[in-house]
């Protein structure tokens, strides 16, 4: 169980895809703009990344070691190419938000380095579980950026919800301020690098801190089994 | 041995190619039906809102369809399509794809319906790449701007009003915007302004494969 817990972690904090790893900044930035174009990017990442991880898991014993990136790249554009037909033909109000960023997600090196790094060495339930994580990171880190970068462009959040999840999503829209002039720098890509930067700059301040807790904790432990030993 | 691996390694490698080419061609197979479907559900939904006399029974508005090729006032060099509608058998209005070549940040893909005598019916966005926020107001479900063209005349002596107010016209620009309006207000204008120079548009046969 506990190699579970350490992939969650790995996912979701220590090697967290958006902050550390850096992977994926393209799609990353460019759609961020918006919570629900983040949110539709991250869950469409996550079901390709998920998919492709149980894929290359189940091949990884027949895939020689010389031609396995070439056989990963055909399985995982094969998946996301997949998902971009059934959505254009069974979602077509999702397609026509999400159009541009569905064939992006196979350029995503999240996928490509999940596949080499965990899935292509790791059973299949671990490398499902690896995915989940890795692409939940991933969302969590593009919704952060998407609801900051929107409330400070246009002061809303939710805004063209309804595009995605049907009209009942109009009702999601809050207005947080409002405004009559949008803060342009906060929706255009160098709006995106600078809140980026801001978030990794947070984690990393954050890290510290549990860290230098963490040592501290440990010194008076190993401290105390000293004074324990001499007694 | 080298030769025998490399020689297995291709051949495993091809049949992955194979394997993947065989699986997407069968669910293209399976999906493009429903997606032709799919798109011609929207463009008849985009077709009956610029035209607002229309109702969505009538799908012949589709078949009746020439393609017309012009760069300077349709903005593109590949052919794009003109409907016809029809009452009593004369036109009473044409439904014109036209491009935008000048937007901020390329090609702004329109639809004008105007009448032969060049007024202006309605107008829509089909596909643009403007900036979020700023430059896609041009769509209707983000602003009304787009509809400030309803019956909107094209003549020669009112071409000066056909501009955003920057530039002496009658239509606004947006805060921070300009050059996106600007280049949707001349494509409409221009589209306008092709359709009255081409009378014989109407007696044209159809000839939009569908």
């Amino acid at each position: 169980m506990s190699q579970f817990k350490e992939i969650a972690y790995q996912g979701l904090w220590k090697n967290n895809p958006g902050l550390v790893q850096l992977l994926g900044l393209c799609p990353l930035l460019a759609v961020s703009s918006t919570l629900t174009n983040a949110l539709g990017l991250g869950v469409a990442t996550l079901l390709v990344l998920l998919s492709s991880n149980i894929a290359i898991s189940l091949v990884r014993h027949h895939v020689p070691n010389e031609i396995r990136i070439p056989v990963f790249v055909l399985i995982i554009i094969g998946f996301v190419t997949v998902l971009e037909l059934t959505i254009n033909a069974f979602a077509f109000g999702l397609y026509q938000s999400l159009g541009i960023f569905i064939p992006l997600i196979g350029t995503n090196c999240i996928i490509i380095g999940r596949a080499e790094a965990f899935a292509s060495k790791n059973p299949v339930l671990p490398s499902a579980f690896d995915a989940t994580m890795m692409g939940t990171g991933f969302t969590l880190v593009l919704v952060l950026l998407g609801g900051i970068r929107e409330i400070l462009g246009q002061g809303t959040l939710f805004d063209g919800a309804e595009q995605m999840f049907g009209s009942w999503a109009k009702g999601l829209r809050i207005e947080v301020f409002h405004s009559e002039n949008h803060f342009l720098l906060a929706m255009l890509p160098p709006g995106a690098f600078l809140c980026m930067g801001m978030l990794i700059a947070l984690r990393t301040v954050i890290n510290n801190k549990l860290q230098q807790r963490q040592q501290t904790a440990q010194k008076t432990i190993t401290r105390s089994r000293v004074t324990g030993t001499t007694q | 041995m080298m030769l025998k691996n490399i020689g297995k390694n291709a051949f495993l490698l091809g049949f992955v190619a194979a394997l993947c080419v065989l699986i997407l061609g069968l669910v293209n197979q399976l999906t493009s039906p429903r997606i032709q479907q799919q798109n011609m559900i929207s463009k008849l939904a985009i077709l009956y809102e610029v035209l607002p006399d229309a109702d969505s029974s009538q799908h012949h508005l589709l078949q009746d369809c020439v393609l017309v090729t012009d760069a300077r006032f349709l903005g593109r060099d590949t052919p794009q399509a003109v409907y016809r509608w029809r009452e009593q058998d004369a036109v009473s209005a044409y439904i014109i794809e036209t491009t935008a070549p000048d937007g901020y940040s390329g090609n702004i893909d329109l639809i004008v319906a105007a009448t032969p005598t060049g007024t202006v019916l309605g107008s829509r966005v089909l596909r643009h790449l403007e900036t979020p926020g700023l430059g896609d107001k041009i769509e209707s479900r983000r602003s009304d701007w787009i509809l400030s063209f309803n019956q909107q005349p094209v003549s020669d002596s009112n071409l000066q009003k056909w501009a955003v107010k920057k530039d002496g016209g009658q239509f606004d620009q947006f805060t921070g915007a300009t050059i996106t309006p600007r280049a949707v207000v001349n494509a409409v204008r221009n589209a306008a302004l092709f359709l009255q120079q081409h009378p014989e548009l109407a007696t044209m046969p159809a000839n939009c494969e569908e």
